[in-house]
């Protein structure tokens, strides 16, 4: 693993056995993560997405999965630095040393993540004491005091005392965000954190999570289907369809020049902010069932961009720089030469213009 | 990268292909899945046949084994079970104390299955005589649930407002006073036997049904298919059989077959305190209560009917929670 | 919270209320006086018409009897049991030793069911789930008077470690087989009930939110699970009182336990319409007080009754 590296996932397969058959939920997908870098991971629900994240924090249920490949981290146990793989840790070994610890996850719904009957305070602490990353009770709530202060809560020790129904839901996202934070990960999963949160608040907490990165350095995986919401939070992106990566690069490669009709789709179907009346290009049909994975290019049995050899076999990635890679048939030399939608163009354009200005 | 022919380059329409929706949204199978869940579960299955097996002998079980009922031989008093050929194998063949009493007292020919009590009635034939008082009490609670518990329910949930208002207050109250005094009361009013018991039933049976009913009818009237039913003009009438009934129809069985073993219960219980049917009519209850008395020098009394109550009782909630489990794995288990 | 255990004394009241006015009614339907007893004087008659309006017309001889139980507890005399007392000297001195079998097979039944149940529902779909299941489920389906009568025959007559019937003289160890037998539907339905309800919480996003924090499974299951799935299962505590008190009918039967059960049993037997009304509305008055408590507790420890939204 490259120096710079804190998580490399290669090459991973992960299938459930169901009654009605196996579901291949995530088909060979590979990527790393940088130290101290966002990497978003975009796709529709059911694209396997959370699943790759369940399987970094070897929460994966144990209903017949079958993993292939390896995750490897790059822990730092008492200043030595060793790597790990996550896939094919133990579960004690998982639990003691990786999650909450070093890797930590904020999840979709605030309202449901917390725990009814135990107050803010404990539920913040609770993790450090686990981990015995403080000595005393005295030092874990200077320690939530501080956490509340960086998570943009005032008023933190009138806060612990409370239990989670007297906040709203973006405090209590907050709460979930300081709970994350209690033992200063290296990684941190954000899992969808703002689908359940009103625009207003979505805003909100993507800057915390924007600024919280600046202050601790810690490494982001950013989990979402809107390509809208990370596009000021990513350094890099991911776009994944049916188990799949399907393009990856640099937050303005993916952004100003995608290559993959799929990522067309995805950004076509952002809405305007400027209120404009404008098409909006939805993607038609919905993802395929991986029971019965389709033969070939999965996407192209949604895409007006088919090719002939898209349902004969899988394409490849093809490189279109050192950070973008594309997996698409209509990138091989011998592919005709296809141009993204003109709306899609017109609207890329003017994002780039409002960026300049 | 291998070479690839020209021609697998040239553009295509996309095509047809399996999707999420296609599976999930397969019109919804409800007895089917149901009825595939519920095989599953072997217990359910084995305690179903075993319900079967046991009305099967409460039909015909009195008419064999040679002995009628409440007919009272004073010689075969405490006779213990001896049963032919079973008898070579060393379990009920007669013996008391290591003794044949059979054979001590010549009746060489003679046999009493689960043995003779203490007026030297057969008690194979009474056991299953009550038996039958068992599943008569058990139909008659279903009768109950189904006609005033839904009924109730029904009512109480789709009109809401102030007559659900009066109708729970009614419920509260009755439901604040412990089933056993309501039961007590009433049979000592009524006196003792099987219509007491009926009648005890109904004033008690119903309530845990109707609240079911009305919590689903309460849920399910603001769902946007009545919503749909009703500006279409359907009458009331008309939504609650068509459109909501059909959609509570598994809770409703599943709360049936729990109140099944609680009526053999209740019958079991107040036979046995002395207020259900009394003797020289036989219920289990009643077998057990007259037996238990001389548990300890003559057991084959009360093991007869006590196995054959439990194994009653047992296979109806084995039953009730298989189909629970199968109609709705998420029901509360009570 | 104080709105609501007003609220909810009130109903209990005019429940209790209620059963007194039942149960003044149906004396009213049932044959016989208490006066049938020849050896009583013309003096004593006169005492009891006197002090329970007997010979009054209805509506005082119902403020009669509602200020008799009122002021003093009085339900009258006893008509056959022990003639001529007044029932509650029967009935409340053997109050006690029925209450205390009560709460001890409550509390032995909901120790094991919690054990029964965490096990059952952490190990979901392993032996150790099945048989939990089974005993369970066993548990519900035989009546108590039956486990009674199995526990008083193996432990009482093959095995002689207690008395086959209750030993005024050791009323703590005579108390451990009624108990146990007592217990057994407590286990059961606690078993079963809290299985349901932690699996349910066990599936739940703050359960996966712990997981995700490192927490060792142990204290996943037993700080936030357990605590959790808890709340609700107190919540049935007052239906099973009522299996309690069908349950020390036939027990105290079964070992001529001196508690209100088996003197209920008798009353019945004897037709000592005062000694079953007062039984009656004794356990009435401790279901209710129980649903009552029941509720309380529930809004004590569920911090989102306790704590009002925004406070």
């Amino acid at each position: 693993m490259e120096e710079n590296r804190i998580l490399e996932v290669k090459n991973l397969q992960l299938s459930f056995q169901l009654d009605v058959g196996t579901n291949h939920v995530i088909r060979d997908i590979s990527f790393h993560l940088n130290r101290g870098e966002t990497l978003a991971i975009v796709g529709e629900s059911g694209s396997g997405k959370s699943v790759t994240t369940k399987a970094i924090l070897g929460l994966i249920d144990d209903n017949g999965a079958v993993e292939e490949g390896s995750i490897l981290f790059r822990l730092n146990k008492n200043g030595k630095e060793e790597i790990v793989d996550l896939l094919h840790s133990t579960k004690s070994f998982m639990q003691k040393n990786i999650r909450g610890s070093k890797i930590a996850i904020i999840f979709q719904d605030p309202m449901t993540s917390l725990d009814p009957t135990m107050t803010i305070g404990n539920q913040i602490m609770e993790s450090m004491l686990e981990h015995k990353l403080v000595k005393s009770k005295k030092e874990a709530l200077e320690r939530t005091r501080n956490l509340l202060d960086l998570v943009g809560i005032d008023h933190p020790d009138k806060r612990m005392k409370q239990y989670p129904h007297q906040l709203s839901g973006g405090m209590r996202q907050r709460i979930v965000i300081a709970i994350a934070l209690a033992c200063e990960p290296d990684l941190l999963i954000a899992d969808e954190p703002t689908t359940a949160l009103d625009v207003t608040i979505q805003s909100q907490i993507l800057e915390l999570i924007k600024d919280i990165q600046k202050k601790t350095g810690v490494a982001i995986i950013f989990i979402t289907h809107d390509l809208g919401v990370v596009a000021n939070v990513a350094d890099r992106v991911a776009v994944m369809y049916a188990g799949k990566i399907v393009e990856e690069g640099l937050a303005s490669e993916v952004y100003y020049d995608p290559r993959h009709p799929y990522t067309w789709g995805l950004l076509s179907s952002i809405p305007s902010l400027d209120g404009k009346e404008e098409e909006i290009l939805s993607i038609p049909g919905s993802p395929p069932n991986l029971i019965h994975p389709p033969k070939g290019d999965a996407f192209a049995y949604r895409s007006s961009y088919a090719l002939a050899i898209d349902f004969e076999e899988v394409p490849p990635m093809f490189k279109v720089s050192e950070t973008h890679f594309v997996a698409s048939w209509l990138l091989h030399p011998d592919a005709p030469k296809v141009e993204m939608p003109d709306v899609l163009k017109k609207r890329l354009n003017q994002y780039s213009h409002s960026k300049e200005v | 990268m291998t070479e690839h022919k020209k021609e697998l380059f040239k553009r295509l329409e996309p095509k047809e292909y399996v999707t999420q929706e296609l599976i999930s949204n397969e019109e919804p199978k409800f007895f089917r899945d149901a009825y595939r869940r519920f095989k599953k579960n072997k217990g359910a299955h084995i305690a179903l046949f075993m319900i079967i097996g046991i009305l099967f002998l409460a039909a015909f079980g009195p008419l064999i084994g040679g002995h009628v009922y409440n007919e009272v031989i004073t010689q075969h008093i405490n006779l213990p079970p001896r049963v032919p050929f079973i008898e070579n194998l060393g379990i009920l063949n007669g013996m008391r104390d290591n003794v044949n009493i059979y054979l001590q007292k010549g009746f060489n020919d003679v046999y009493y299955w689960f043995g003779a009590d203490g007026l030297g009635r057969d008690l194979w034939v009474r056991v299953w005589m009550g038996t039958r008082i068992s599943f008569l009490v058990a139909f008659v609670a279903v009768l109950i649930d189904v006609i005033i518990g839904i009924s109730y329910g029904l009512i109480s949930g789709y009109y809401g407002g102030k007559v659900d208002m009066v109708m729970q207050r009614f419920v509260e109250i009755i439901s604040g006073i412990p089933n056993l005094v309501v039961v007590i009361l009433l049979v000592l009013v009524l006196k003792p036997g099987l219509q007491s018991i009926i009648f005890a039933l109904m004033i008690t049976g119903w309530i845990s049904m109707s609240r079911v009913v009305r919590s689903q009818v309460l849920k399910l009237k603001e769902l946007e298919f009545v919503l749909a039913a009703r500006t279409l003009g359907a009458s009331s009438f008309v939504i609650i059989l068509k459109e909501i009934l059909p959609n509570i129809i598994g809770q409703i069985i599943v709360m049936t077959m729990f109140s099944i073993p609680s009526a053999i219960f209740y019958e079991s219980f107040l036979a046995f305190v002395g207020l259900g049917l009394q003797p020289p009519l036989a219920s289990l209850g009643v077998l057990i209560s007259t037996g238990y008395q001389s548990l300890l020098i003559y057991p084959h009394m009360v093991i007869f009917p006590v196995l054959v109550l439990s194994l009653l009782m047992l296979s109806f909630n084995l039953v009730a929670d298989g189909l629970r489990d199968a109609f709705d794995p998420k029901m509360k288990g009570f | 919270m104080f709105k609501y255990i007003t609220r909810r004394m009130f109903w209990s009241i005019v429940t209790l209320f209620t059963i007194l006015i039942l149960l003044f009614l149906l004396l009213q339907f049932l044959p016989g006086t208490p006066f049938n007893d020849e050896k009583l004087s013309e003096a004593s008659k006169a005492l009891l018409n006197a002090k329970y309006g007997l010979d009054q017309p209805f509506f005082s001889r119902f403020g009669i009897y509602m200020k008799n139980i009122l002021t003093e507890f009085d339900f009258g005399i006893s008509l056959s049991i022990q003639r001529n007392w007044m029932v509650k000297n029967i009935v409340l001195p053997r109050l006690g030793i029925s209450v205390r079998i009560g709460l001890q097979a409550l509390a032995l039944g909901t120790f094991m069911g919690i054990i029964l149940g965490v096990l059952s529902a952490s190990k979901k779909n392993t032996w150790v789930d099945t048989l939990a299941t089974l005993i369970a489920i066993v548990g519900v389906s035989i009546p108590s008077y039956v486990f009674a009568l199995l526990l008083s025959y193996v432990f009482g007559f093959k095995i002689p470690i207690f008395s086959i019937i209750f030993n005024f003289n050791d009323p703590i160890k005579s108390s451990i087989l009624p108990t146990i037998a007592l217990s057994m539907f407590v286990m059961a339905q606690v078993t079963r009930f809290l299985r349901t309800e932690l699996i349910e919480v066990l599936g739940s996003d703050y359960i996966r939110l712990v997981e995700a924090k490192g927490v060792s499974k142990f204290k996943v299951i037993y700080r936030h699970g357990l605590r959790n799935a808890l709340i609700s299962v107190i919540t049935i505590l007052g239906p099973l009182t009522v299996t309690l008190l069908t349950g020390s009918l036939v027990v105290e039967k079964v070992y001529a336990v001196p508690g209100i059960g088996s003197l209920l049993v008798n009353g019945i037997l004897t037709n000592d319409y005062n000694v079953i009304v007062m039984i009656a509305f004794v356990y009435s008055a401790l279901y209710i007080t129980m649903n009552l408590f029941v509720d309380i507790l529930y809004g004590i420890i569920d911090p989102r009754i306790r704590v009002a939204k925004g406070a």
